[in-house]
């Protein structure tokens, strides 16, 4: 971590002459007032993306988002400032502003800010991911995805590709003295493609990414099966018919599929909506909440996952939380606020869009374990039912419990075969009680390809999700064909 | 004081006209043909208040530079939000960069200089709120202690915030062209939960404008959450059956932006539209007229000009039931064979005609169906115009509201649904840039039980 320590230091501090005095002179002037706890987030991040059609990449961006976030907590209240400027003046403001939350008259007997930080494990190579290419040979990627995809099928009439990275460097300051420190690279590739057949169109898209360099896609031609995929998926839907209305048993595919758990289960776990009660999970722990075959996990701690973290955003490392074992309910995904205002530890769930939004208890990997069926054995076991084995996106009211996500590739189960493929269709329920109706759970985990963003108030974060084969008995469709 | 919100305006016009002219001309000076760049500084202040105590006080301060750059045909563009001179250079410099590696593409460039806007109209849109933290909390709280107070089912809150934002942008380019639009925007919003017997349920209301004095009262956006909250306390699923569906206005608006992505330029180049080729056809029934309003006073859909700095102008996207126009910038124009109609960026006040009934009246023309007052997911194919999402809502019988039913989803097919459309009520939701009452389709597939 110390070397993690030095790049942020470099990155951050040193180019504008911010010291250590400067650091503490800054926390004093928080403290000063009746804070509980408060945090200086400082953040470097560089993005880029590329994007190709009609055969040729016409466009490029290049964009750097710097900024220190500036928080005081007192009791249930939070003051908030910001600065995008790496100046002493404008982050004296900043403190001001986000201090006057509590009354003055705090203890500025601090802690001695400590540059040697816990040593969590690095999950990631902290390298500036958008170096690991020339800009001719990003270009020539997206380039060979759009020949490859071509290549599949005359029926493909457009391509579009594109390829993005960032790299950030943060750096977390608290008042109890902690310091810590993260290089997080992402990239992310996508492609996607509209096939025409006898005046149909239909489109088809696949991607993926991660914490590493762009030599993820080229390595093992991973952005030709991503261009593969989706002129799969979108000849698949050129022969798909409307889709059925209605309460029927549901199949969903391994991977991308536990967008169910991420809507379902995950976001009603959250500790903030726990603490207030606003959930319709909330006092619930240790209640039967799931079949006895589920055993869900939010885990950031996978190497080189999109939803990883080495540490969250303030400065805890990530961990594999235990949210349903063996169908009880668990345990609640907390960042510090929460954590304290409820009398637990925090699960290094605390993250944030950037230094100018405040953290929040959000989603790292939420997976579901395998279980013993054979996914062959769990279709064959469905009369008349849907198979749904790619999704677009998901939303979740957590009040009431219900959530939707979205079949972007989903097929008829006839006699226990999977038959014509159908429309996307919405499907509906009511998260607590969904897992209750999973009868078969398969022996395919698998985690998504690296494409999860999840939105909350307004913030956008990276995140993973996946599970096994699932059978659901009673999930609503929401088809034409009634 | 940091904590009043001190006017963008008058302390940065010249800086950020400054930054413009600096950035022009370093673009000229890396080799540059034409170039564009648009700066903006904003800021602003939100409080929440949640069960009568302060929750969070946030204060925002942003400023951006983006800068495209053309070399001939072909374009790159970097943005920063450093505006020290250093990075100033370095950002035209990556866009630069970036422009050496992307392909010639004809239609690449800025407008056509006889599009931008010459005459750029006084449109109101900068009320600055001198509102202090203690102020916004206490109308915060009185929002919320309205919503808390309404019903004795009302057990929770998630709060009431309210807000203040100004922000000033700047867009000059190559041709000559500089432009400059200061606005505001200030907004009162409270949620709040309700308890009955079989569960918990939330709702939420808001208020927005340009100035805060056309905000609606504290208690009135408390007591309209809390409303909203309790009648849908008990909701249940209904069987899966085929109904006429009336769309609530604040859900009603997500319909017009199907119709404004099915017709924006990128969508019809790329062929990736259900609406592809339907210029001059009929696409909704012969009532229907659905413009544009771009030069409405203090409106929050106004803009004297587009993100180009092409003159914006009123105009019909539906008239009749037919589509009269498209969703253009310059480059999607081009590629078409067409002319920019001043879009980059989005449309402006797109307003839906509305009919002779009211909220009520609407049920009552329906006479059995579904109420749609929530709708969440994202179902909707655009290349195909296959539409199935979430809903929450009310069972209507005779025109009259029954029961509260959830757990349901709406399905059809955009296309369809258009056509379908026989009433848009006079309920008009002036709080968002697209303006449209309650929406009656005749028919949609409701799933559920």
């Amino acid at each position: 971590m110390t070397e993690l320590l030095k790049t942020a230091r470099n990155t951050l501090l040193e180019p504008v002459g911010i010291d250590d005095q400067d650091l503490d002179r800054l926390m004093r002037r928080i403290m000063d007032h009746q804070v509980d706890y408060a945090d200086l987030y400082f953040q470097y991040a560089r993005h880029e993306s590329w994007s190709l059609e009609e055969g040729q990449v016409k466009s490029g961006s290049h964009s750097i988002e710097q900024g220190v976030g500036i928080r005081a907590v007192s009791a249930e209240k939070t003051g908030f400032a910001y600065s995008d400027e790496f100046v002493m003046p404008a982050l004296t403001d900043a403190a001001s502003a986000a201090r006057a939350i509590a009354r003055s008259g705090g203890d500025t007997k601090l802690p001695k800010v400590s540059w040697s930080s816990g040593d969590a494990v690095k999950l990631y190579v902290p390298d500036d991911p958008l170096a690991t290419l020339g800009d001719e040979a990003k270009v020539r990627l997206l380039e060979a995805a759009e020949a490859e995809a071509r290549r599949q099928d005359p029926r493909v009439k457009e391509v579009m590709a594109s390829l993005a990275a960032v790299h950030d460097v943060i750096l977390v300051v608290r008042s109890d003295g902690a310091l810590a420190a993260d290089v997080r690279p992402l990239v992310r590739l996508n492609v996607t493609v509209i096939v025409e057949h006898n005046g149909r169109r239909e489109q088809g898209s696949a991607g993926g990414g991660g914490r590493f360099g762009y030599g993820y896609f080229t390595e093992d031609d991973m952005a030709l099966g991503y261009a593969r995929e989706a002129v799969r998926q979108a000849l698949v839907n050129l022969e798909s018919v409307d889709s059925p209305a209605g309460t029927m048993q549901v199949v969903l595919g391994p991977g991308w599929p536990g967008i169910l758990l991420h809507e379902a289960i995950g976001h009603g776990l959250e500790g903030d909506f726990n603490r207030k009660g606003t959930s319709a999970f909330a006092g619930r722990i240790g209640e039967k909440v799931a079949s006895e075959q589920c055993t869900v996990v939010d885990n950031g701690t996978i190497a080189n996952r999109r939803g990883s973290l080495s540490i969250d955003d303030e400065g805890t490392p990530t961990q594999n939380t235990v949210l349903i074992e063996n169908g009880v309910l668990k345990g609640y995904m907390q960042d510090s606020l929460n954590a304290r205002l409820t009398g637990v530890s925090s699960t290094g769930n605390g993250r944030r869009e950037s230094f100018a939004h405040l953290p929040m208890p959000r989603m790292t990997n939420t997976y579901m374990l395998a279980g013993q069926y054979d996914p062959k054995e769990i279709i064959g076991s469905v009369e008349k039912g849907l198979y749904a084995v790619n999704f677009g996106g998901g939303q979740v009211d957590i009040t009431s419990g219900k959530f939707v996500f979205s079949a972007s590739e989903a097929y008829l189960i006839e006699n226990g075969k999977a038959t014509r493929p159908v429309k996307g269709a919405t499907l509906i329920g009511n998260g607590p009680d969904v897992l209750t109706r999973v009868t078969m759970v398969g022996n395919d985990l698998e985690l998504d390809p690296g494409v999860g963003t999840c939105g909350k108030d307004g913030q956008s974060v990276p995140v993973g999700v996946g599970q096994p084969t699932l059978c659901i008995d009673g999930l609503t469709v929401g088809g034409v064909e009634v | 004081m940091s904590n009043t919100i001190k006017s963008v305006s008058d302390q940065s016009e010249q800086q950020l006209t400054d930054l413009v002219e600096q950035a022009l001309a370093q673009a000229k000076q890396q080799g540059a043909s034409s170039v564009e760049t648009a700066v903006s500084r904003s800021q602003g202040m939100s409080v929440t208040v949640r069960l009568g105590e302060v929750e969070t006080v946030e204060h925002n301060r942003d400023k951006s530079l983006v800068v495209s750059v053309y070399f001939g045909h072909k374009s790159g563009s970097a943005s920063t939000s450093d505006f020290t001179p250093a990075a100033v250079t370095d950002t035209v410099r990556a866009a630069c960069t970036i422009a050496k590696f992307t392909a010639e593409d004809p239609y690449n460039g800025l407008a056509d200089r006889e599009h931008l806007a010459t005459d750029i109209p006084e449109l109101d849109l900068y009320y600055p709120w001198p509102l202090d933290m203690d102020e916004a909390i206490t109308l915060a709280r009185r929002c919320e202690d309205t919503a808390r107070g309404t019903d004795s089912r009302i057990t929770n809150s998630e709060g009431a915030s309210v807000s203040s934002h100004e922000a000033l942008e700047v867009y000059a380019n190559s041709h000559g062209f500089m432009g400059s639009v200061a606005s505001t925007r200030h907004g009162l919003s409270c949620a709040v939960i309700g308890v009955e017997d079989n569960g918990m349920q939330r709702d939420y209301w808001y208020s927005a404008a340009r100035d805060a004095a056309q905000l609606d009262s504290p208690e009135e956006v408390g007591r309209v959450a809390a409303e909203r909250t309790v009648r849908r306390l008990n909701a249940r699923k209904i069987s899966t059956r085929s109904s006429p569906v009336v769309f609530e206005a604040p859900v009603a608006a997500s319909l017009l932006s199907h119709l404004t992505a099915a017709i924006r330029g990128a969508s019809l180049y790329r062929k990736a539209s259900f609406l592809l080729d339907h210029l001059g056809k009929q696409v909704f029934a012969d009532h229907v007229r659905i413009h544009e309003q771009p030069h409405l006073r203090k409106a929050l859909g106004s803009a004297p000009f587009d993100n180009e700095g092409v003159a914006t102008k009123a105009r019909d996207l539906v008239s009749d039931g037919i589509l009269r126009g498209y969703v253009l910038d310059s480059y999607s124009a081009r590629k078409l064979g067409m002319e920019t109609t001043g879009n980059s960026g989005g449309v402006h006040n797109l307003t839906a005609d509305s009919g002779t009934y009211d909220f009520e009246g609407l049920l009552r023309q329906m006479g059995t169906g579904l109420l749609v007052t929530e709708l969440i997911g994202y179902g909707v194919n655009m290349v195909t115009g296959d539409y199935s999402r979430g809903a929450a809502g009310f069972w209507v019988e005779h025109g009259e509201i029954c029961y509260p039913v959830e757990e349901i989803t709406v399905a059809g097919n955009l296309k369809e649904m258009f056509r379908g459309i026989t009433e848009f009520g006079t309920d008009v939701d002036l709080r968002r840039s697209t303006r449209t009452g309650s929406i009656l389709v005749d028919h949609m597939t409701v799933a559920g039980a």
